[in-house]
């Protein structure tokens, strides 16, 4: 894209300044519009589930439920509570929103669309996604609220302990890939299982921790059932009962972009990411965009397929299976995929 | 042995695939909802709904300020005043039902000798302000002439279990 802009006559830098920008609007606009759409999306779901409709009035069969929503909260009067530490308040929301965007920066859509190709683009996600209990414990913190900071204290111990053993999945996947590269680890699964099937997750040896990443991605975003941060008949509404409109609506978006940014993570790492379901030359034809948003909605069904069926875990259910269940499983499974590695002589 | 079981249960997360698999099947079942603005569920022909104050064919009204209603109405909704009328028959100068107070017990339809004040199956009658809801004689006769004939099916089909 920065030749285009050469291509305009810019200098280098100008070009290079003006790719990156537009790029940054092309993915963040769509993606806030993706994020419209996967709530509506999801409400259909569960209510398909429930044996409900859903929302079917604003618009065609409610497509526009997710705007006309919006468009109330945004005209609702911003609360502050005279209680609250007025600059963290405000800040939380921010925080959450442009962390659950920065992410999107290394995720490649296609062969080689992606806004910044970086080495460490998995340690890079790995660092954005950490980041984003902190817009959940200031918003706690700020709120001077029982219920937020129950709920805030609850997100950190929860984030912490699944990132724990997300962390050793990684490592699995980076092992298998050998690399962190985002796009280099898509590229290590073309061809993968039996010479034609382009996913890491097929895989005998990396099916199971292709579970438990699914699994951990649902407790990283604290999504049924491991929503014990916005657990409402506990905690009110949790880290975000004091908030109202904007600020809100910040908390909404950003936690529905972290949730598609998992489903994408859970797509790129073992579902092979923007390459054709298996290798097959006319598969190709298709472009790698629509084959990674497949995976992205197929992921996000099965994210409201577990939501509108399992209840909530309990506490110390979470914490149990957390670090006693996963954390140990993780790191075996290390060994595990180390040791074959090596047996097989992947190491030169 | 059956601690071998469990494990394997445990680590195959069956108990989660049966679950999921149930929802599933529901998934693809029909709604249960129906679509109701568009779509209504049928009413029984003792619904209790809206009041109305009914006429005879020929356009006489039928009440004739017996007040049983209103003596027997438990939620004491309904105000009734009358004199007798120009030809020397006894109606009502004032029929009101508190349609807030109302409980819908439909016992005034029971106590009305001559099926006047009738429960109509109209139980749309929503309204933006309290003050609607304090219906008057001429609402109330309107509502009869709205929904004369579906009260009177009613009236026809629950007759011969009376």
């Amino acid at each position: 894209m920065t030749s285009f802009f050469q291509n305009l006559g810019m200098g280098y830098d100008a070009a290079w300044f003006t790719a990156t920008i537009a790029g940054i609007l092309l993915i963040a606009l769509p993606l806030m519009l993706a994020v419209a759409m996967i709530i509506y999306a999801e409400r259909k779901l569960w209510a398909a589930f429930a044996l409900r409709r859903g929302p079917n009035v604003v618009g065609p069969f409610g497509v526009l439920q997710s705007f006309a929503d919006g468009l109330k909260v945004f005209l609702q009067e911003t609360i502050i509570p005279s209680a609250s530490n007025r600059g963290l308040f405000l800040i939380a929301p921010i925080i959450t929103f442009t962390v659950a965007l920065m992410a999107w920066a290394v995720i490649p859509f296609a062969d080689g669309v992606v806004l910044s190709n970086i080495n460490v683009g998995l340690l890079y996600i790995l660092a954005i996604s950490s980041l984003g209990v902190y817009g959940v414990v200031i918003a706690g913190w700020a709120s001077n609220s029982k219920y937020p900071f129950y709920s805030a204290m609850r997100a950190a111990a929860q984030m912490i302990s699944y990132e724990v053993s997300i962390g050793f999945i990684l490592i699995c996947i980076v092992l298998w890939a050998g690399t962190f590269n985002i796009g280099g680890i898509i590229e290590g699964q073309r061809g993968h299982v039996f010479g034609f099937i382009n996913a890491y997750a097929f895989n005998p040896l990396l099916f199971p921790i292709a579970v438990m990443f699914l699994i951990s991605s649902m407790a990283e975003t604290a999504r049924a059932p491991f929503d014990l941060t916005e657990a409402e008949s506990e905690l009110v509404a949790g880290y975000q009962t004091e908030y109202s409109s904007m600020a809100f609506a910040l908390f909404w978006l950003g936690e529905y972009a972290n949730v598609l940014l998992m489903c994408a993570l859970n797509a790129i790492l073992f579902w092979g990411g923007y390459l054709p379901p298996v290798d097959w030359a006319p598969l190709y034809l298709v472009p790698g965009i629509i084959w990674f948003f497949a995976k992205i909605l197929l992921m996000f069904f099965i994210f409201a397929w577990v939501k509108a069926t399992v209840p909530r875990y309990r506490y110390d259910q979470l914490m149990r299976l957390g670090w006693k269940v996963f954390l140990p499983i993780s790191l075996f499974w290390v060994f595990l995929v180390s040791g074959y590695l090596m047996f097989t002589g992947h190491f030169a | 042995m059956t601690s071998i079981a469990h494990l394997i249960k445990t680590f195959t997360l069956w108990e989660f695939v049966k679950a999921h698999w149930l929802t599933l099947q529901y998934f693809f079942k029909p709604k249960a909802t129906i679509n109701y603005p568009f779509e209504k569920n049928p009413l029984s022909a003792r619904f209790r709904g809206e009041h109305a104050l009914r006429r005879y064919p020929n356009g006489e009204e039928r009440c004739i300020a017996c007040k049983l209603c209103e003596a027997v109405c438990p939620a004491l909704a309904i105000t009734i005043e009358s004199e007798p009328r120009d030809d020397g028959s006894r109606r009502t100068t004032r029929y009101d039902i508190d349609m807030t107070k109302c409980i819908y017990c439909g016992f005034c339809q029971e106590a009305c000798p001559v099926d006047a004040i009738v429960e109509g199956p109209n139980f749309e009658f929503a309204t933006e302000t309290r003050e609607e809801l304090l219906y008057d004689k001429a609402k109330l006769l309107d509502n009869g002439a709205k929904w004369e004939r579906a009260i009177a099916a009613n009236l026809a089909a629950d007759a011969p279990y009376r």
